[in-house]
């Protein structure tokens, strides 16, 4: 048997209420985790993981404290432990890679002093010698010009740098155990993708144990040997990572990994209704009883005990684990998409650049925006009646910078937008009449700074209501009800705030807020990337259940391309401001034509420890679109020669509709990705 | 680089010039003027225009602005009306009272308020935190006429330690002005400190929940370690401007306090100035409490563009 390295104990972390109650976020989690091995911990946010991993390196935070149990490190308890011998463990046995590199590395210290001074903490180089040790840490997580990048602040590296650069500090130490909290969360695709390898190949390298904490259940397949999830602060199931993948014999396990959309089906997937208790809010009996399918009367009032099972080495919390367990192949259903295309022409931009760069006090006063090489050029989309179409591409291709000119909050540079054939948007919003406002509506990314936290939902719904149609008293009261049970919210949420929602709640709000004022098409940015994994679901099938209720037209902007795949009739890849691909959903993920659509498709993480993600082009951030020629050529891996660098490339047309802007012949690209 | 700092003098060039518009137009509108005040009763007919043209007021207003701007740029902001002296006389000793006054109250109030900021924070909800802030929070919601009154009170009238009221001339020597001014000291320092203590209290906690505390903690970076170079410079930097805005408020708002013990400063000027109708003297102060506001400002402005690499590199790509 191999070595344990960790061992958690019956450990119970938690808070104190207003009232003096003892309030658990963690309950009672035993585990241990072995040397060389990478154990991913997964759940939902609440779940208590972060919690978890904190605990295993001693750390409780402010406001937090242990109420039982042990996090036996080397046979001495963390959790006990002074803090200037928990300074001897942390960084050198123990090291931590956070979530958010940027957040996470001291704004006003160079990176190079950063490292430095953990190689300070824990190892007995000299001067010289530790800076020799610096280049090779930051050439070892393959991150260009060592030295340059030493003398640089935080804010002066891309994300992917900056995470790179949290390794390498991780790594200063030579720690027996990371601890990685939602390492690759905030990164783009292809990032993430590379970042992800990175930890693999330090894994086998070093022989480093790992525990990896995240709520992609996409990245932890890449990763992890093991597979624990958590629910509501205690461990519901424990196993090898192919088995619960394959076969989870948990029923929360089940539903999530039936609500994650994915590459190979189209279709949305089944949503878990409900959501998560909030810490003491527990009742008696299981914590997963309001949500469960298989949940029956004992599940009730007994809460299940964690059950090893010898011959899946698996521990599993359920009473009815082994009906699942004949049955529970994961098939997802999916309910299928109905398209309410109509073939009528919606919205179509022509020609729209948008420039970022500040004008000139000449152009200012001649208010017009000279820009040789704008951010966003050459956008022609025509989008039809009912159709959901996706911009997709990295952070900074600018798709949220086109929405946001459709909208009018970011004046055009050039181009035309026209409304219903006939009707041109002025790029001004000032100039825009209410009922041009009207018609298009924007849902944002986070609900949290969307909705006007000081008014109640009553009056977040009202408002469209009472500007576009002037609606009052009973009419109007009417109104928000109405709109509340479309977007299945009860009559009793009018006199919430926003703090007192979940953040699905909140979301629908958003919702019900842009479909007040009857729009005929609604921007969504990113709508779903800030819910946890079961409420996006549920968030995506009201917004296809709306969309066929009331023939809206969506522009769908996400990173997240399994979810353009679920919801989307078409979508539009986007590099650095300019159009790759253009074409019907179904046929660009089944013959991702552009290499840079390859490129993004390649990345994606599936919940699949078999599929493992193809990394075709170097991560690499470009800050500028090129002056000529194609915009993909910095990263391009199939590049064809001076042709790519001196010639923007034509359009090209397959037979089933897509549109691909590549040098490369068609049958070339087609031939090639077959293989 | 260079050029932002051009850009924020010319800036703060152009805030005097419309302060210095304002102040005369103002006191253009008001009725009345100097000569009005000077004869009183007699205002009228042959000696009103001989006032007049003594003062040079019979000259068309924009003339007036002229010819005052042009000198007081030199310096020279003509006669005082009251005490019939050069008003250039009048204020230096004021301006030297109020910086004596100032310093001694940054000197003493700084220190201790970054210090009480700091320990507050550290032991944040233990006891040292709960007593400190009981008291800082008390001193802060305390006006400092009040506070100001029972230190003569107590200090000045019961313990006979040291002069309640400042009874010495103008332009007394340092040495002389020393005890007189430790009770005003006292007054504005406790409000002063108070208030950047809270601050600078609020700043080390807000850094100190920041996600790369929690790093350096989980690097194992020893405590004082961490707080001395991960904490306090990014939690003191945006203590600087506040500090600044102080200082200025020290050199010309402390009215209350410099009535209250009859201290010859900037502040108490101004009001005497004010209720005399001294309206060269109200013109001249009103611009040389402008200057002061606009260059430290500036001053605080440039001290964080040079300590906050992120501000700095961002000016250089540009």
């Amino acid at each position: 048997m191999t070595e344990i390295i960790q061992k958690v104990k019956n450990l119970s972390i938690g808070f104190k209420s207003k009232k003096g109650e003892e309030i658990l976020i963690l309950r009672n989690i035993s585990t241990n985790i072995k040397k060389g091995e990478t154990v991913g911990i997964v759940g939902e946010s609440g779940s208590g993981k972060s919690t978890l991993a904190l605990a295993m390196m001693g750390y409780v935070k402010h406001g937090l404290f242990t109420i039982g149990g042990e996090c036996e490190f080397n046979s001495s308890n963390l959790l006990k432990m002074k803090n200037r011998d928990l300074e001897k463990i942390r960084g050198r046995k123990i090291a931590m890679i956070p979530q958010n590199a940027g957040q996470a590395l001291t704004p006003n210290l160079k990176i190079g002093y950063q490292i430095d001074e953990a190689l300070q903490l824990h190892s007995d180089l000299k001067e010289e010698e530790r800076e020799q040790k610096i280049s090779e840490l930051l050439n070892k997580v393959r991150l260009p010009s060592p030295e340059t990048i030493a003398l640089r602040y935080p804010h002066e590296l891309s994300g992917g740098q900056q995470q790179r650069v949290a390794v390498a500090m991780a790594l200063a130490g030579t720690p027996d155990l990371l601890l990685l909290d939602e390492p690759t969360t905030g990164l783009d695709v292809t990032t993430q993708a590379h970042v992800l390898e990175l930890l693999n190949f330090i894994a086998k390298d070093t022989g480093t144990s790992m525990v990896y904490v995240s709520h992609d259940l996409g990245a932890i397949a890449q990763v992890s040997d093991r597979i624990i999830v958590m629910y509501s602060g205690e461990i519901v199931l424990e196993g090898p990572s192919r088995d619960i993948l394959k076969k989870p014999i948990h029923p929360y396990t089940y539903g999530l990994l039936k609500s994650i959309p994915k590459l190979s089906l189209a279709g949305l997937p089944q949503s878990m209704p409900g959501s998560q208790p909030q810490p003491g809010t527990m009742h008696r009996g299981c914590s997963f009883f309001d949500r469960c399918d298989f949940s029956e009367e004992k599940c009730k009032n007994n809460s299940p005990q964690l059950e090893y099972l010898e011959e899946l080495n698996t521990s599993v919390r359920c009473f009815n684990h082994k009906s699942l367990m004949n049955d529970s192949q994961v098939n997802q259903t999916v309910n299928k998409i109905k398209t309410s295309l109509q073939d009528k022409e919606i919205l179509n931009l022509s020609e729209v650049s948008i420039s970022y760069a500040k004008q000139k006090l000449l152009d200012q006063v001649l208010n017009r925006i000279s820009d040789e090489n704008p951010t966003v050029k050459d956008i022609n989309i025509n989008i039809k009646k009912g159709e959901t179409i996706a911009l997709v591409g990295e952070s900074g291709s600018g798709k949220s910078t086109i929405l946001k000119s459709i909208a009018g909050l970011l004046r055009t540079k050039g181009g035309i937008i026209k409304f219903d054939r006939n009707r041109n948007l002025s790029s001004d919003l000032k100039e825009r009449d209410p009922n041009d406002l009207r018609i298009i509506q924007l849902i944002f990314q986070n609900p949290d700074e969307s909705l006007n936290p000081n008014h109640t939902v009553e009056e977040i719904i009202a408002q469209p209501l009472k500007l576009y149609f002037g609606l009052k008293g009973e009419q109007l009261k009417k109104n928000i009800i109405d709109l509340l049970q479309k977007v299945r919210l009860g009559e009793f949420y009018t006199s919430r705030y926003p703090r007192q929602l979940s953040g699905g709640e909140k979301q629908r709000v958003a919702v019900a807020r842009a479909f007040a004022a009857k729009p005929d098409i609604i921007l969504c940015d990113e709508v779903t990337s800030a819910l946890d994994v079961s409420v996006q679901a549920a968030v995506l099938n009201l917004l296809q259940q709306l969309k066929e209720d009331f023939g809206t037209t969506y522009i769908f902007v996400s990173h997240d391309l399994a979810v353009v795949r679920a919801i989307s009739d078409r979508v539009a890849v986007l590099y650095q401001g300019r159009l790759c691909e253009v074409g019907p959903s179904k046929d660009v993920y089944q013959f991702p034509s552009h290499p840079y659509t390859e490129v993004l498709l390649g990345a994606v993480l599936e919940p699949d420890p078999d599929i493992k993600p193809k990394l075709v082009a170097e991560d690499i951030v470009e800050e500028k679109p090129p002056q000529k020629g194609c915009s993909f050529q910095g990263r391009c891996s199939r590049i064809l020669g001076d042709i790519c660098k001196n010639e923007v490339p034509p359009w090209q047309i397959t037979n089933s509709g897509n549109s691909i802007r590549c040098h490369i012949p068609l049958k070339e690209l087609q031939k090639d990705q077959i293989n | 680089m260079l050029f932002l700092i051009i850009k924020r003098i010319l800036l703060g060039l152009i805030t005097l010039f419309i302060v210095s518009l304002i102040t005369f137009v103002g006191t253009e509108i008001l009725p009345g003027d100097a000569c009005t005040t000077y004869l009183e009763r007699q205002a009228f007919g042959e000696q009103l225009e001989a006032c007049y043209r003594r003062l040079g007021l019979n000259v068309p207003a924009y003339e007036r602005y002229m010819s005052w701007a042009v000198n007081a740029i030199q310096g020279d902001f003509g006669y005082s009306l009251s005490g019939e002296m050069p008003i250039k006389e009048v204020l230096g000793p004021r301006i030297k009272n109020s910086l004596v006054l100032a310093s001694a109250a940054i000197f003493i109030g700084i220190p201790i308020a970054l210090i009480l900021g700091i320990v507050t924070a550290l032991w944040r909800d233990k006891l040292p935190d709960v007593a400190i802030s009981t008291v800082t929070i008390f001193a802060m919601t305390i006006p400092e006429f009040i506070s100001a009154t029972l230190l003569i009170l107590i200090i000045a009238i019961w313990l006979e330690w040291l002069p309640g009221i400042v009874i010495v001339p103008t332009d007394v020597s340092f040495l002389e002005l020393l005890p007189n001014i430790i009770l005003p000291v006292i007054a504005i320092a406790m409000i002063m400190t108070a208030h950047m203590a809270r601050m600078v209290r609020s700043s080390v906690i807000q850094v100190m929940a920041s996600e790369y505390v929690q790093m350096a903690i989980l690097k194992g970076v020893p405590y004082w370690k961490m707080v001395f170079k991960h904490v306090l410079p990014n939690a003191l930097l945006p203590a600087i401007n506040v500090v600044a805005l102080t200082i200025a408020w020290l050199l010309g708002g402390v009215v209350v306090t410099e009535v209250v013990f009859n201290y010859p400063g900037l502040g108490r000027l101004v009001i005497e100035s004010i209720s005399n109708r001294d309206l060269p003297t109200v013109q001249a102060l009103a611009i040389i409490l402008a200057s002061i506001y606009v260059s430290i400002n500036l001053l605080a402005d440039l001290m964080t563009l040079m300590l906050n690499p992120r501000l700095k590199t961002l000016q250089i790509r540009k």
